[in-house]
């Protein structure tokens, strides 16, 4: 059983990586690439034995360890869990 | 008084913190290893400058959530006088003790170098000595220091005389063009509400002695010690 969380910069925040990369992708003459914003992607690997917290955690865990909200969101998703929720 | 200088796995600046306070501002200092959580013998803690945790999952996130830190907060909400630097700001920005966050610079090179700042209050304990508009020159060394807040933290910090230290030239301009990280309106360094915790990306404690380029941090710490002395003597 696994969890995959989404870490990505808010719309309003600069990304000079995402920026640095978009350029390169240019120079090498990829037309279609009009901007490239860089994220991370974690995968939690979780009880067999789930409890009912595990998405209140995974969300907990998401907001205040592996993104921080002043400038990221975060989404996160639970292996066969039909009802995904939006986190932050 | 007596100052704590928290070390965590990747802090680099500890040992230059230890020095600066226990040979040049002559007072008694000691480690506070990131484990420990009692900091009931310190008047202030620094929380120094270095790659904590290596930088994993964003600079100073690990380090926010490690056992010290809850104690630095304690100490912070009972009026304990916290300076964190570089890595130290960047922390205490995790660990929400500051608004805002510091992000990769905006032209993406680790800077290391020494910068002008501006002293834009003297409304704290820990720029007591110095004078309002006064221009330090200080020594930089970061990739993440590139500071960002709303805009509603912004007009706050405005309003409330929080941006302490701002980059400039060495006129005292705060132009663009002597920014060297891309940092919001130019901000170094910022306090809290109730002005006891500050943090800044230059290294005044790499800066206390003339040998090594510039005496300017001296008198952030020498306010730190004469606040603590004007607050014991009364």
């Amino acid at each position: 059983m696994k969890a995959k969380v989404y870490v990505t910069l808010k719309p309003s925040v600069l990304d000079p990586q995402g920026s640095a990369i978009s350029h390169v992708l240019e120079s090498m003459g990829y037309a279609n690439v009009k901007d490239v914003r860089q994220g991370k992607y974690f995968e939690i690997a979780l009880d067999e034995n789930l409890n009912g917290t595990v998405r209140e955690d995974l969300e907990r865990i998401a907001r205040e360890v592996l993104a921080n909200p002043v400038i990221e969101d975060a989404r996160v998703e639970i292996e066969g869990d039909t009802t995904q929720g939006e986190g932050r | 008084m007596k100052f704590g200088v928290v070390i965590f796995p990747g802090s680099n600046c500890d040992h230059d913190a230890y020095h600066v306070i226990s040979k040049h501002v002559g007072q008694p200092v000691d480690f506070v290893w990131h484990r420990d959580t009692d900091l009931t013998s310190f008047d202030a803690i620094v929380i120094p400058g270095g790659f904590s945790y290596g930088d994993y999952l964003r600079a100073g996130a690990l380090a926010s959530h490690s056992p010290v830190m809850r104690s630095v907060k304690d100490f912070a909400a009972r009026g304990g006088f916290v300076l964190g630097i570089c890595n130290g700001f960047q922390i205490l920005c995790e660990a929400g003790l500051l608004p805002g966050a510091l992000v990769r610079n905006e032209n993406l090179h680790f800077v290391c170098e020494h910068v002008h700042v501006l002293v834009e209050t003297t409304e704290t304990p820990f720029t007591a000595n110095l004078t309002a508009q006064q221009i330090l020159h200080l020594p930089i060394a970061h990739a993440e220091g590139n500071y960002v807040c709303d805009e509603a933290t912004f007009t706050e910090l405005t309003r409330d005389d929080r941006i302490i230290f701002r980059y400039c030239d060495e006129s005292g301009n705060t132009n663009p063009s002597a920014n060297p990280n891309g940092s919001h309106n130019s901000i170094a360094g910022i306090c809290n509400r109730t002005r006891n915790v500050l943090g800044l990306m230059p290294h005044p404690e790499r800066a206390c002695e003339d040998l090594l380029g510039s005496s300017d941090g001296s008198p952030i710490f020498r306010s730190l010690t004469s606040t603590l002395a004007a607050q014991a003597a009364r």
